[in-house]
């Protein structure tokens, strides 16, 4: 691995990364059952320079802004290899976004240049909020048809440059990336993430998931992901080691790429490893008993030996079979973005299958916590990793109060909102809004949420005023969407549902025709922020002097009805 | 060559077979996370099949928002 600590950005190690690790292969990528590349980091320079230069050519310089829409593939990388060399800021945006969303954020940050694929320039070409983006100057696409109408964009496979480019340097503290963390119809939130943000985080990371040349990563979270960011793309290149991109995410291409290239490590969300479990948990009760009896009595040897620590030589001997069928080298699945059920986690380490869970938010980089295996806990999010100092400020009788956080992975701040920064900050500590406790042994257990957001089991951020535009000109008097988690406290991180609070006018009822028009409504927005139920509350709700709805005491009031009976499911 | 509304009629059928719900109950218009209660991996389960049913490769970024049955049928018709 190099040594981070002599770094000053992450342009800076990742050209020394193509050079001292030049012979290895970098990336693979696959179509379904078809590999459709193979490239050592030499082949990967190789590319990402005419770019890079090209992008210079254009007047692409320091401290520019260049986005990236992109779903997981090699163009990604070499892409955000070049802004990097160039010393630009990337801003990666979720692909899942719709185009409005898309131009939105793209406006709010600034950017210059657009990287994107053919299918979503399309949609993003078509959508009437293109006009609004006019800072974004050169849009790249890649893998456009022959014959394609690229409406002013240029080929990313025809953009390039075979003079050198020149590496311009950036220092720790500069920008290296915005994230945005929610804000899609409502106030964005871009975090700006500096280069000494990244190298801390990777250092920290790696040290205790280790990434060698050899190592081959699985990427099948979004790359825009602050998870896969790290640790499929900074973190392996870093350390010379591959990632295996899949072009598609069908569950039986994902389960054919793990034996096929022997994968080390991969990132999941909770929905899919939770789906893996069910898949799996099939399989084993479709057993005859006999067999059965032989597997459970190999799993309750496994579950012993490992009580201490992970053995996977062992496990991969007891229970040869799994193991296989993960292609017979997987070291750790990471999985992150939201929280995991216990039982899930205790399922895979059971199989002798260790599940890194940590916590994290994109404020605070990829990782606040991490398990560290030594022993594994299902039962909470791990310990701080290193350099991370994490406390509890105020805490009630049994421990639990506000997770905050200082480490130098923490961000620098949301892109122009010194207001939303100053509230997300304490004397130098970012109040996460998670509730939780630490354990004496130092872990850290989470058990709620003190913000008004939810986070799917897909790993989504969802805060309902993001989502309230889509019931703009709702025929009632007025509406506020909650998470209902807020409003009624839960010690739970599971099961969060959005609801619309709803104040009719004078005599107005909640007729089947409203009902239809809310359902309308919702299913406009993904299925993923989609609201739960309705609340009806017969009185105004409180607002400022601005007339902003005061939704922490409307909160209030809500909490006073019995959230059974309050909720009406639409 | 099949009609849209051939098409869209065996996606329906398809669909209440795979998740094991009666074919009467679905309909074109409806939100198939919705009704059938499915999560994204499950969907794109229901696509593999879709696919084998109709011969075609649908990439995933054809379904990227697509949630009800009659326009996941029309981004199949399109590349029948």
């Amino acid at each position: 691995m190099l040594d981070l600590s002599k770094y000053q950005s992450i342009g800076a190690a990742l050209k020394d990364a193509l050079t001292v690790f030049s012979a290895e292969t970098c990336l693979i990528e696959t179509d379904r059952e078809r590999e459709k590349e193979r490239l050592t980091y030499k082949d990967f320079q190789n590319r990402a320079h005419p770019l890079a230069r090209a992008l210079q050519e254009a007047g692409f310089s320091a401290a520019d802004c260049a986005s990236i829409i992109m779903t997981n593939q090699s163009k990604w990388l070499i892409s955000a290899y070049a802004i990097f060399f160039g010393g630009g800021v990337l801003v990666p945006l979720d692909y899942k976004l719709t185009p409005a969303e898309h131009w939105q954020l793209l406006k709010h940050s600034g950017a210059k240049v657009l990287v994107t694929e053919y299918p979503i320039w399309r949609q993003l070409n078509t959508a009437p909020e293109r006009a609004a983006a006019e800072n974004v100057k050169l849009v790249l696409v890649t893998e456009a048809p022959p014959n394609a109408d690229l409406a002013g964009a240029q080929r990313w496979e025809e953009f390039h440059n075979s003079a050198g480019p020149v590496f311009v340097p950036r220092e720790r503290k500069d920008i290296a990336c915005i994230v945005y963390s929610s804000g899609t119809g409502g106030r964005p939130k871009g975090c700006m993430m500096t280069h000494e943000n990244y190298l801390e985080q990777c250092v920290a990371l790696t040290s205790l998931y280790p990434f060698w040349p050899g190592v081959r990563y699985l990427s099948i979270l979004p790359t825009n992901h602050a998870i896969d960011f790290m640790v499929g793309f900074f973190g392996p290149f870093s350390c010379g080691a591959c990632v295996v991109h899949l072009r598609t995410l069908r569950p039986e291409f994902v389960r054919e790429a793990f034996p096929k290239y022997k994968i080390t490590y991969v990132s999941l969300v909770p929905l899919v490893l939770k789906n893996l479990q069910r898949g799996l948990q099939a399989r084993f009760d479709e057993l005859p008993p006999g067999k059965r009896k032989v597997f459970n009595f190999l799993v309750a040897v496994n579950k012993a030996l490992t009580k201490s620590k992970p053995r996977l030589g062992l496990s991969r001997k007891l229970l040869g079979q799994i193991h296989a069928n993960f292609g017979g080298e997987l070291r750790a699945i990471i999985v992150g973005g939201a929280f995991t059920e216990p039982q899930t986690l205790q399922f895979f380490y059971d199989l002798g299958i260790p599940v890194a869970n940590g916590y994290g938010l994109t404020e605070a980089g990829t990782a606040i916590t991490v398990n560290d295996l030594n022993p594994f806990r299902a039962d909470t999010v791990g310990k701080p990793l290193p350099g991370m100092e994490v406390k509890i400020v105020d805490p009630a009788e049994d421990g639990v109060g506000e997770v905050y956080v200082r480490s130098k992975t923490i961000m620098a701040g949301y892109l122009n909102d010194p207001e939303l920064t100053a509230e997300a900050f304490s004397n130098g500590w970012l109040k996460t809004g998670d509730l939780g406790r630490i354990d004496p042994t130092g872990h850290l257990i989470l058990s709620g949420r003190k913000k008004n957001m939810i986070v799917t089991e897909e790993g989504k951020n969802i805060y309902p005023e993001d989502i309230e535009a889509v019931f703009e000109s709702l025929l009632v008097k007025e509406f506020c969407v909650f998470a209902a988690n807020y409003v009624w406290p839960k010690r739970s991180m599971v099961g969060e549902q959005l609801v619309l609070a709803l104040h009719l006018e004078n005599g107005q009822s909640y007729t089947d025709a409203l009902r239809n028009d809310i359902i309308a409504r919702n299913n406009r927005l993904l299925n993923y922020k989609r609201v739960h139920g309705v609340i009806l509350l017969d009185e105004d709700f409180p607002r400022t002097a601005s007339l902003k709805i005061k939704r922490n005491i409307l909160a209030e009031r809500l909490a006073q009805l019995d959230r059974t009976s309050a909720i009406l499911p639409l | 060559m099949r009609t849209l509304d051939q098409t869209t009629q065996e996606v329906v059928d398809l669909a209440s077979k795979h998740f094991n719900v009666p074919s009467g109950s679905l309909a074109p218009s409806d939100d198939f996370f919705k009704k059938l209660g499915i999560d994204s991996l499950q969907a794109l389960e229901l696509l593999s099949r879709l696919e084998n049913h109709f011969g075609i490769e649908l990439p995933d970024y054809e379904v990227q928002g697509v949630s009800d049955f009659r326009t996941l049928a029309e981004r199949i018709q399109s590349r029948l």
